[in-house]
């Protein structure tokens, strides 16, 4: 798909490069003089702008974590005064103590950019209907799509998410062409829809999603292009960063991260050292032109892995695989590391049982237990307890190699597990440590 | 002719957790529809309940739309002797005839008392059993 801005998208690499160096290097001196934060930072980890002679030279800068947003609460870290603030969006909170991002004129500005370019990649522009199911308000991802959207001249449908039914219905009469959601929900739009006797696949015009704000994996990409009818994308980003701004292109061979606008970097999550192109590790990430909140060398907490080459697209901006899990959704079952999405992508493998499952951790005496529960498929079921059991059998064995750690099994009715209109939350830990 | 003596079983997925199978039976019960026989069979965390019921279709669409997973299976149902002796006659029947019992549970209704049996060759059973002078249930026992 032809890009929507060509000049920076299909930059010689080594222009790039050069580009990424200029900006970094004007935005540490620019810290470094204006924002008390950054200076008392950088002096604490004993470095100076001087010291930025090379790109590389980034990794001598000090992370940044999410605890920063949080002791700086509200906009104690801001670099923008407040009266060049054109918007706020504010995390929920569920995990701490909310985090406030502020956005200038130019940032909301890079935002949709960012997004226009990810966008018209996939081929959405002009004619195209968008229906976005990400929340709107305080929540970045509603809004974030929706200005990318328009950007590219596509008609908004700002559905926002939750009223399912009314969302297929809309989804029929206006034609709409795309979906920007997260995968559960559109999992579970497809399950509403097949309910109220819509096929998405043969009695709609959606031909393509842009899904995120999960991890999810390969194979519930093809489940959901196959039985849906449409190509799925994957989009990256979160709210200290704007919100979502990257996403896969027509290849569909990892997300491309607009280098002008974000320095990425991969680092060990236990040393903090700078990795290899290709080697999984934490995403780490210097947003080059943000004016209100750059957040410089972020740790997000997302692993995954970059790759530098030029995209079968045209396109030579790095790219990023598929996020495997978070830094702190890991789970470590007797001293192994189970990411979620492991145990998605194993059971999606696994035609008896259905998509949707949940992880139960709880210790047993001294030992570490995990429980998986899955829905038996239609098709599968049989009143033969003999063959249920090879189910059973079937998805611990598949789910013991997968993983390296043994795992039971729990066959449970269809829908009883907790369906998902946001974030799903797949793991129950009941472990007191 | 075989065919019109293999019955229609309702066999309902369910967790083993207290009130599953009161929520099947109340369903069935406000559907109005009669249950002449059941088993349940066990195993760890889950169960299948398997019953003959007079309207199985209805049945079978009213405990779908609760979201229990449902399917058919074919069974036969030999009237037996009640009286010593009466399971040892069919039991013999089917094993002389090579045919084996999947699993069978019993009831004993007004007209006396009935085996049901999933078998792995159901049309070959009911011509084993009629041949021996057996009676078996009507599909439309159940229809």
């Amino acid at each position: 798909m032809a890009p929507w801005n060509p000049r920076t998208e299909e930059m010689p690499p080594d222009e790039l490069r050069r580009l990424q160096f200029k900006l970094a290097k004007s935005l540490v001196y620019r810290l470094y003089s204006f924002n008390e934060f950054y200076r008392r930072r950088m002096k604490e980890a004993n470095v100076h702008p001087d010291d930025i002679r090379s790109l590389e030279d980034v990794a001598k800068l000090p992370f940044m974590y999410k605890r920063d947003l949080r002791d700086g609460y509200p906009d104690k870290i801001f670099t923008a005064e407040r009266n060049e603030l054109v918007r706020y969006h504010v995390s929920s909170g569920t995990t701490g103590k909310p985090t406030v991002v502020g956005y200038t004129e130019r940032d909301i500005e890079n935002w949709s950019e960012s997004l226009a370019r990810g966008f018209s990649s996939c081929g959405l522009g002009r004619g195209d209907v968008i229906q976005v199911s990400y929340g709107y308000g305080l929540f970045t991802g509603g809004l974030g799509a929706h200005y990318g959207a328009e950007r590219v001249g596509a008609t908004v449908l700002p559905t926002s998410v939750g009223n399912t039914e009314r969302q297929v219905e809309l989804m029929q009469d206006l034609h709409v062409t795309a979906i920007a959601c997260t995968p559960s929900y559109l999992l579970h739009m497809g399950e509403v829809a097949e309910k109220m006797g819509v096929s998405i696949k043969n009695d709609t015009d959606l031909r393509m999603g842009f899904l995120g704000a999960e991890p999810w994996s390969e194979q519930m990409r093809g489940r959901i292009e196959e039985w849906l009818g449409i190509r799925a994308y994957d989009i990256y980003g979160t709210s200290e960063l704007s919100g979502p701004m990257f996403t896969e292109c027509a290849e569909q061979e990892g997300i491309h991260v607009w280098g002008d606008l974000a320095l990425v970097e991969i680092v060990d999550p236990a040393t903090g050292e700078v990795l290899e192109a290709g080697e999984q590790g934490e995403l780490t990430i210097t947003m080059l032109q943000k004016e209100a909140l750059p957040m410089v060398r972020y740790r997000i907490g997302d692993l995954t892995a970059v790759e530098e080459g030029v995209c079968a697209c045209g396109r030579t901006h790095p790219r990023i695989g598929r996020i495997r899990g978070r830094v702190d959704d890991m789970l470590i079952i007797r001293g192994i590391n189970v990411f979620p999405s492991q145990v998605e992508h194993a059971l999606l493998e696994i035609p008896q049982v259905g998509k949707h499952f949940q992880i139960v951790v709880d210790r047993k005496g001294a030992l570490d237990s995990m429980l998986v529960r899955v829905e038996v498929s239609e098709e599968a079921f049989s009143d033969k307890i003999t063959d249920l059991m090879v189910i059973k059998k079937a998805v611990e064995h598949r789910l013991r190699s997968s993983l390296n750690v043994s795992v039971d099994a729990e066959l449970v009715e269809p829908g009883s597990l907790p369906r998902f209109e946001g974030k799903s939350k797949k793991v129950v830990d009941r472990r007191s440590l | 002719m075989e065919k019109s003596y293999i019955v229609k079983q309702i066999s309902i997925f369910s967790e083993n957790r207290p009130g599953r199978l009161a929520a099947v039976a109340g369903a069935l019960r406000d559907a109005g529809i009669n249950i002449f026989a059941f088993s349940i069979a066990e195993a760890n965390g889950f169960g299948v309940v398997r019953a003959l019921v007079d309207r199985p279709e209805d049945a079978h669409r009213t405990l779908t739309e609760l979201g229990f997973r449902v399917s058919f299976t074919d069974v036969i149902g030999v009237k037996m002797r009640d009286e010593p002796g009466g399971l040892s006659e069919i039991a013999s029947v089917l094993g002389d005839a090579g045919i084996n019992i999947e699993y069978a549970y019993a009831y004993s209704g007004r007209d006396g008392a009935v085996l049901i049996l999933r078998v792995d060759q159901a049309e070959d059973a009911v011509r084993q059993i009629l041949a021996r002078g057996g009676e078996l249930l009507k599909a439309s026992f159940s229809q």
